[in-house]
């Protein structure tokens, strides 16, 4: 996960997003995260909860808890599968969801079991605009 | 449509995220909370309350009617002197939490000030003129005529006292005057929502905009500056300050709520006065109190809190405190679960988040105390 440029992403319109990648099996593998749009309106975060590994989710589940200061906001799984890695240093490591959403800022691994989700999301074009849409 | 104080487009254009609160659109904050919190507690922290009703009561009845509607007397107020105090219905429910200021005009004839909350606006005013007895009593609403700014924090009265005529920092705490500010007239005291020294000030409207930019000025040369509501919220919360439509409300007394310092009944009678006097020692109401959590987890409104298995209470505001570095609540609880000093009784308790039962220290309020 170096060097990762959104443009490289795919986007749910609940601001996580996924970067695809098969591993040494052939499986496709997603590592999940959330936007730069959503870390900048959360502001002040303060708490992470993170799925189990072995847990399966459904594309739009919510597999995990972010808090701020202010509130606290469900992640939603952007795919289905099965989680099989997580990101345990993360929560200890908050301001990493600041200076580097898109690679430090890792949230877990999925191993993708319904491709046919993958449809719903967004390209990084179609996802700015919707951030557009709601503002800062 | 949203009401706009006369700073709005300061904060629409300086990077505050606006939000509806009490139907006015309001700077949440302007970046981190926390960061706003933090410039508070050690510099100084700016904050547009003009949001805050603010009505003149004036004429030679003004001293008996507020001493027949809040729970505090107002006859015998010095001139310049503030008191925090409520206004209950009929049954000891409390209406509102409000500020009384007394000033003394030129021709040496006391008026009144009283600042409520931006939601009990209407509802307080209307209370007024229905308990009006008629007679020399003229009240004024002069919310939306005005401003009010916040200055809050350890470097908060000297960037005040270049723009003050009044000396701020000869104010006795909870004191007031009438003076020159920033050359227009105004009303400047010692008073603030954040557990800091500091002072409010209230301008005309036309004059919000240069007496704010002065003071942006002023405060960023402590690296202080503006500070949002989300900010104001968590600085309360420390100082174990209530908030109306959170610990306080209708259906809550005084007494529940911590405040009978607020209550003097002696020889009084006001709305609510003999409901009072039979709430004042009733132990089956629950109390309000707050906790420390050992966890992560930031109880919030509404959470359920536990004696094992029993619920005891609930969570009315949490937060994660940013001078603590950990997770703070108050809430109210049946009374036997908390001790006469505040700290815990031999009751253990947790607080339900979101399905996790996270234990919960009590301690006595506030959570913070300044220390100068």
């Amino acid at each position: 996960m170096t060097n990762v440029q959104p443009s490289d992403l795919l986007f749910a319109k609940t601001h996580e997003w996924v970067h695809l990648d098969k591993d040494a099996g052939g499986e496709k593998i997603a590592t999940v995260g959330i936007s730069h749009f959503a870390v900048e309106a959360l502001t002040d975060l303060v708490y992470l909860e993170l799925p189990e590994v072995g847990r399966q989710v459904k594309a739009g589940e919510s597999f995990g808890e972010i808090e701020s200061v202010k509130a606290v906001s469900d992640l939603y799984c952007p795919v289905s599968g099965e989680v099989v890695d997580i990101n345990g240093a993360l929560a200890g490591k908050l301001e990493q969801f600041h200076d580097d959403p898109y690679g430090a800022a890792w949230i877990a691994k999925i191993k993708v079991s319904d491709e046919a989700g993958l449809k719903n999301l967004l390209d990084y074009k179609s996802y700015e605009k919707q951030c557009a849409e709601e503002g800062h | 449509m949203l009401a706009h104080t006369p700073l709005h487009d300061w904060h629409a254009a300086h990077g505050g995220r606006m939000v509806d609160f009490a139907g006015w659109d309001m700077p949440v904050q302007y970046g981190s909370i926390v960061a706003e919190h933090t410039a508070t507690r050690t510099a100084v922290g700016l904050f547009d309350v003009s949001h805050m009703g603010r009505f003149r009561i004036e004429g030679s009845g003004a001293a008996p009617f507020l001493d027949r509607i809040v729970t505090r007397k107002v006859q015998g107020m010095q001139p310049g002197q503030i008191r925090y105090a409520l206004v209950t219905r009929d049954d000891g429910g409390i209406l509102d939490d409000v500020l009384v200021y007394r000033f003394t005009d030129e021709s040496g004839r006391g008026f009144y000030q009283l600042v409520v909350n931006a939601s009990n606006r209407g509802k307080i005013w209307d209370w007024l003129l229905a308990h009006q007895p008629g007679g020399d009593v003229q009240l004024t609403d002069l919310t939306t005529q005005t401003a009010m700014i916040a200055v809050q924090g350890p470097r908060a009265l000297e960037i005040v006292r270049p723009i003050t005529e009044v000396d701020v920092a000869r104010l006795k705490y909870y004191y007031g005057a009438e003076s020159k500010i920033s050359g227009g007239a105004g009303i400047v005291s010692r008073t603030g929502y954040t557990g800091e020294d500091g002072c409010e000030l209230v301008v005309p409207a036309p004059a919000a905009l240069e007496v704010w930019d002065k003071l942006i000025a002023a405060a960023t040369q402590f690296k202080g500056g503006p500070a949002g509501l989300g900010a104001r919220d968590t600085l309360r919360l420390e100082a174990g300050m209530p908030l109306y439509g959170h610990e306080l409300g209708e259906d809550t007394n005084p007494f529940q709520a911590g405040l009978a310092y607020a209550v003097d009944l002696k020889g009084r009678t006001f709305p609510g006065s003999a409901a009072l006097i039979k709430l004042r020692d009733d132990a089956t109401l629950p109390v309000r109190a707050g906790w420390i959590l050992a966890g992560k987890r930031v109880p919030r409104e509404g959470y359920g809190i536990y004696h094992g298995d029993e619920q005891v209470g609930r969570v009315t505001s949490g937060t994660f405190s940013p001078t603590l570095e950990t997770p703070i609540a108050m809430g109210y609880v049946s009374r036997e679960c908390v001790s006469q000093d505040g700290e815990n009784s031999a009751a253990q308790l947790s607080i339900d988040i979101r399905g996790h039962r996270e234990a919960a220290r009590a301690v006595q309020l506030p959570f913070y105390r300044r220390t100068s």
